[in-house]
């Protein structure tokens, strides 16, 4: 790791005018993708901003018909939340699925929104669900939110603040996971609306998260497993590196779309 | 530079460090205990994991500088004395829990948090789920998950740290 100044502001506030400050910083809240990083040299900010214990990202909560999580809320706290799971109970199982029980003491799920790693989980049910991504600046939509592998449409120094989901879909989650890495060779979110379905890909796509909008009309119509026997998404859009083939993702997402359309209510996880 | 206040074992030390000082490089460089590990130094493998503020985490993946004011226990921190070793580090000598014994100190500190959180209700699936982030080279994750269910079974082994 290079040589950097850690510093931890006491509110959001000050975080901001602290990025302001920096010649070269970056934000840092549970720094479980971002800490390897920079220990590899893939990064080299001169400023590490901490955002994990700002007030402001604290807290899951009921809005209404919204689900608004933290953005410095730990996977293990929203698997366990039971506002997540009364109302969300994919999203708490997705949670509960991400890397394993000591990153998910320390993991953020603003950190991983912020990040949008083409295969991190939280993408596909922000995605999924239409969720809104609130900053310290506005209000974005996740459709406009996800714009390719890590890159979204933050500005420079905006911070995500919290997540806020619409509670009014069923929803299911089925990942198929690299056994080595343990992150998502394919995983889908499932919503279903009173009045239509979205469904999000992460793990599979070169661009990183996206909606299988074909998937999406085919259940609208009849929502069942089966209603997606005959597609498949576009294997030129596929990853294709020594973990699998974009072919064999290309099949992988049509099995796991399945599997996440036959599980609602739940997470799905395998192997 | 950096000044850092942390509670390790019980005993708070104060430390000025390089600001990019990682929690388990603070326990071994520093203090001298160098029973927390570095097995893979990529948040894989959990040879370095320490329990902080009551939650396991892989010391290779934290500054401490970040932890300031926080109490960490590591391997070294569990025993009762020089002759008397923690429940759990005895059902791992019972049942053979170890062999190069390199990935021990953490997979004891995952199970004394395992233990603490499910108490004797832990089952062998949910030992075997809850070892995802522990790694044995010498694959002896048999012997691991037996001593651990033993060490469950014992009262004295929850909320002992």
């Amino acid at each position: 790791m290079y040589e950097l100044r850690y510093r931890r502001p006491a509110d959001l506030a000050e975080a901001a005018s602290l990025f302001e400050a920096a010649e070269d910083p970056a934000y840092i809240s549970g720094g479980h993708t971002l800490l390897p990083t920079l220990k590899g040299r893939l990064a080299a900010p001169d400023a590490l901003i901490d955002l994990r214990r700002l007030p402001e990202l604290k807290g899951i909560r009921r809005e209404g018909d919204r689900l608004v999580v933290g953005a410095g809320e730990v996977h293990r706290d929203v698997a366990a939340s039971p506002d997540v799971r009364e109302a969300l109970p994919a999203l708490a199982g997705l949670a509960g699925s991400i890397g394993d029980v000591h990153v998910r003491n320390h993991g953020t799920i603003g950190g991983s929104v912020a990040n949008n790693d083409p295969a991190a989980d939280y993408p596909a049910a922000v995605l999924g669900l239409g969720a809104v991504v609130r900053t310290n600046r506005r209000e974005i939509a996740a459709d406009d939110y996800f714009q390719g592998l890590f890159t979204t449409a933050l500005e420079e120094g905006e911070i995500v603040v919290a997540l806020s989901f619409p509670t009014g879909a069923e929803c299911g989650y089925a990942k198929f996971r690299n056994p080595a890495s343990r992150y998502a060779m394919a995983a889908v979110f499932v919503a279903r609306f009173a009045d239509a379905v979205r469904v999000a890909v992460t793990g599979a796509g070169n661009d990183g998260v996206f909606r299988w909008t074909a998937a999406e009309k085919a259940l609208a119509t009849s929502f069942s497993p089966e209603a997606l026997a005959d597609l498949s998404v576009a294997e030129a859009d596929m990853i294709d590196d020594l973990h699998g083939s974009a072919e064999y993702r290309r099949h992988l997402v049509s099995v796991i779309a399945e599997r996440a359309v036959a599980n609602m209510g739940r997470a799905v996880v395998t192997p | 530079m950096i000044e850092v206040t942390l509670k390790v074992n019980g005993e708070e030390v104060t430390r000025s460090v390089d600001d990019r000082t990682l929690l388990v490089t603070f326990l071994r460089d520093e203090l001298g205990l160098t029973g927390t590990h570095v097995g893979c130094d990529t948040t894989q493998c959990g040879a370095c994991v320490t329990i902080v503020d009551g939650h396991t985490l892989k010391s290779c993946t934290a500054l401490v500088a970040s932890l300031d004011g926080a109490e960490v226990t590591t391997i070294e921190g569990l025993a009762p004395g020089e002759d008397t070793l923690h429940p759990v580090q005895a059902a791992f000598r019972t049942h053979h829990g170890l062999q190069c014994g390199f990935c021990t100190p953490g997979m004891i500190m995952t199970a004394v948090d395992m233990i603490r959180r499910h108490g004797s209700d832990l089952d062998e699936t949910t030992v075997r789920h809850e070892l995802e982030g522990n790694l044995c080279r010498c694959t002896g994750y048999h012997n691991i998950v037996k001593a651990i269910l033993a060490a469950a079974r014992e009262p004295a082994a929850a909320g002992t740290f």
